[in-house]
């Protein structure tokens, strides 16, 4: 198959169409397990994380945070070159994907020249993005995953609807029944029961698989380091039992020191499931060396940019960068706990995903992401390296019509949503706002004639009642007050 | 040009122009200076809150209290390193007993011997390169010698820990132990058994790795 044949097919097989979201969310509402699955786990998720924070300052530790990222976003290039420079020592190949597309061709040329059938996975939200599963067996190689969570997704032939907890959109129920359908194993409501076989069927995958796939939660410059955080041991297998170790991550999760994952470590497994810390912190410097009796004796890193060097430009967008994918935004988000995670038709959903997917797909397809959020500012909130994340989904939203003369748009597909009926309203809006005559003049007749006020603004009073002009304007109200 | 290039090249010539580090203040995670006692309390129950089991014992005691330990398990086999004094010790005390499961030594390259490792290991025994008590971590860092699949593979893992390595917070332990100077090809924190809470937020334990985590307390 030729390289460009590959870059539509696999785009369009998987495809959702981003642009749909109005009728996902419809019949997400409407659906009772959905709205139950996705409640229940976002509450215990949400009480979770206050608990482990207990006793924390947590503002500064917030602080630490941001700033954090921020001093490895200051020195990006330099890092990135550091960090290769390090690793390169270490005996770990360092490659560069400025897409999806080449890093997955990039995953499949290591694997060819191994001559390897089968890689098992580790969680990854970067093999998400490139849609490697999809790539993979499309090239006569499987892919399989091996998170409980993403197998479930995976058997299930869905995407995750969580960064973090990838199945959570399904209940014991209806994961029981998958398995059963699946793999052969019983009907059970018994977690315990349904993980074990899990696990039996696994363990063979990965004393066979050729190559494993994992992503990486930091990777640090100084002593060329790959940190993977994770409760199951399957990042653990992935990366010590297949004799090639492939990892892939974007480029924006260096950090310049070893002390720096400290911190990071504390917010991230906190703020993403309520825990002090997960079962395993995995730090991966090197291949196995000549004297050592296991681990992979290849180890690949892939740095993915995929659009980042392009939010890197702008220095409001350039937040964005700081993420360091907890979840705890959509766990508190009001929107994605009441739509879920499918609704948005994207890797990565809630609010971070609003703020980073039109950045990937476009405002043009991406154009009800920025608006499909109430701005209540949770997700500002709770973000443990403070992402503005409310300001960043204004920002878009000025950008999908088009910005103003203060702040012009830069992002791909810039403009979609511009209406020039609004533009005009606007328009005579600020025009009107220049003239204080004309505005008193304007306000009393508005308030004189209220009565002739619609009571019905198309979607905005399908469910709430329409704002009444007061009887008087706030001039006349001060006037009258001697003011 | 290639993507290397291509990617650095934005990156350096960034339109937003040159952007200024922040000072980066960690003091936010230090803590109070706790004893020896304090910490081992805290480890204990730290760990224990997620599953992880822990005895304290002695020098001279921490064989009688495996050899008990692995037997209410019904273990019959416990992986052992080659050199490592845990598994020497171990190897002379099964001269003069029979209460301990029978040894295998980890001493071939794991391609000779991945099936058995996978089907026939009951437990491995594993040192510690200290812990934490805040996070009721224990480091680990495999060696040629305790080789990463020790830890991982066997349904139980036993680590021996002394009481006084323990650290008290993962920054600590990593600028005491000053890891920044070289890191080992595998470094690892480990704070309970394997688990996940996948299906519907259930928790389950020894989803890939070790289904039980036991921590020997040399005191």
């Amino acid at each position: 198959m030729s390289e460009t044949a590959h870059g539509s097919s696999h785009h369009s097989a998987h495809h959702i169409d981003v642009k749909e979201f109005h009728p996902r969310a419809r019949a997400a509402i409407h659906n009772p397990q959905v709205r139950q699955n996705f409640r229940k786990a976002m509450d215990g998720l949400m009480s979770k994380r206050k608990s482990a924070f207990e006793g924390w300052d947590l503002e500064t530790l917030r602080d630490l945070g941001a700033n954090i990222r921020m001093r490895a976003l200051a020195s990006l290039p330099d890092l990135l070159e550091q960090l290769e420079q390090k690793l390169t020592e270490n005996g770990i190949t360092v490659h560069w994907a400025a897409d999806g597309d080449e890093a997955c061709r990039i995953v499949r040329d290591i694997c060819v020249a191994r001559d390897a059938k089968t890689a098992i996975k580790g969680k990854s939200m970067v093999s998400e993005e490139m849609e490697l599963n999809h790539y993979l067996e499309e090239q006569g190689i499987e892919a399989l995953e091996s998170d409980l969570g993403e197998y479930i997704v995976q058997l299930a032939e869905e995407t995750p609807s969580h960064i973090i907890m990838p199945a959570i959109h399904k209940n014991t129920g209806e994961i029981s029944q998958l398995l059963h359908d699946k793999t052969g194993t019983d009907l059970s409501n018994d977690v315990e029961y349904l993980t074990a076989n899990a696990r039996l069927q696994l363990r063979e995958k990965f004393r066979n698989a050729d190559v494993g796939i994992s992503g990486v939660n930091f990777a640090v410059a100084e002593t060329g380091t790959l940190c993977l955080v994770e409760n199951e041991g399957n990042g653990r297998m992935t990366t010590t039992v297949p004799p090639c170790h492939i990892a892939v991550t974007g480029i924006e999760k260096v950090v310049p020191k070893l002390e720096d994952v400290t911190a990071l470590l504390a917010l991230l497994t906190r703020s993403a499931t309520g825990q002090h810390i997960t079962t395993y912190f995995n730090m991966i410097s090197s291949p196995r060396k000549a004297n050592e009796l296991d681990g992979p004796e290849e180890v690949h890193v892939v740095l993915v940019d995929n659009g980042r060097s392009t939010i890197y430009q702008d220095d409001e967008l350039l937040d964005t960068l700081r993420c360091i994918r907890c979840g705890a935004c959509m766990n508190h988000c009001p929107v994605y706990t009441r739509v879920g995670g499918h609704t948005y038709g994207t890797t990565y959903p809630g609010p971070i995903g609003k703020i980073l997917m039109p950045h990937m797909v476009g405002l043009d397809e991406g154009r009800h992401l920025p608006t499909a959020s109430s701005l209540c500012g949770a997700c500002g909130e709770v973000c443990p390296v403070k992402i503005p994340i409310p300001d960043l989904l204004v920002r878009l939203r000025q950008e999908s019509v088009d910005g103003d003369k203060l702040h012009p748009a830069k992002v791909r597909g810039h403009g979609a949503k511009r209406s020039g009926v609004e533009a005009m309203i606007w328009k005579g809006w600020s025009w009107m706002h220049a003239r204080p005559g004309l505005y008193r003049l304007g306000t009393s007749l508005g308030a004189r004639f209220r009565k002739l006020q619609p009571g019905k603004v198309g979607a905005w009073t399908q469910y709430r009642t329409a704002p009444k002009l007061a009887p008087k304007t706030l001039h006349e109200r001060m006037k009258e007050r001697g003011q | 040009m290639s993507s290397r290039d291509a990617i650095l090249q934005r990156l350096r010539n960034r339109t937003g122009g040159e952007l200024t580090a922040p000072e980066c203040d960690f003091s936010v995670l230090d803590r109070p200076d706790w004893s020896t006692a304090e910490r081992l309390d805290m480890f204990e129950r730290t760990i224990e809150s997620v599953h992880g089991e822990v005895h304290r014992t002695t020098e001279s005691g921490w064989i009688d209290r495996l050899a008990e330990i692995l037997q209410s398990r019904g273990a019959q086999t416990l992986l052992i390193a080659k050199e490592h004094e845990i598994g020497q010790a171990l190897r002379s005390a099964t001269k003069n007993r029979e209460d301990l499961p029978q040894l295998l030594v980890y001493d071939e390259p794991i391609e000779s011997w991945q099936e058995a490792l996978f089907n026939e290991v009951d437990a491995g025994i594993t040192s510690t390169r200290g812990g934490i008590a805040e996070t009721g971590s224990l480091i680990l860092w495999p060696t040629a010698d305790e080789p990463r699949l020790m830890s991982l593979v066997p349904p139980i893992h036993i680590a021996v820990l002394k009481a006084n390595e323990l650290y008290t917070t993962f920054h600590d332990a990593m600028q005491s132990q000053n890891w920044a100077a070289g890191m080992p090809t595998n470094a690892l924190l480990v704070s309970g058994p394997s688990k996940t809470a996948d299906i519907e937020q259930t928790l389950a334990y020894g989803v890939h790795g070790p289904k039980e985590l036991i921590v020997l307390v040399i005191e």
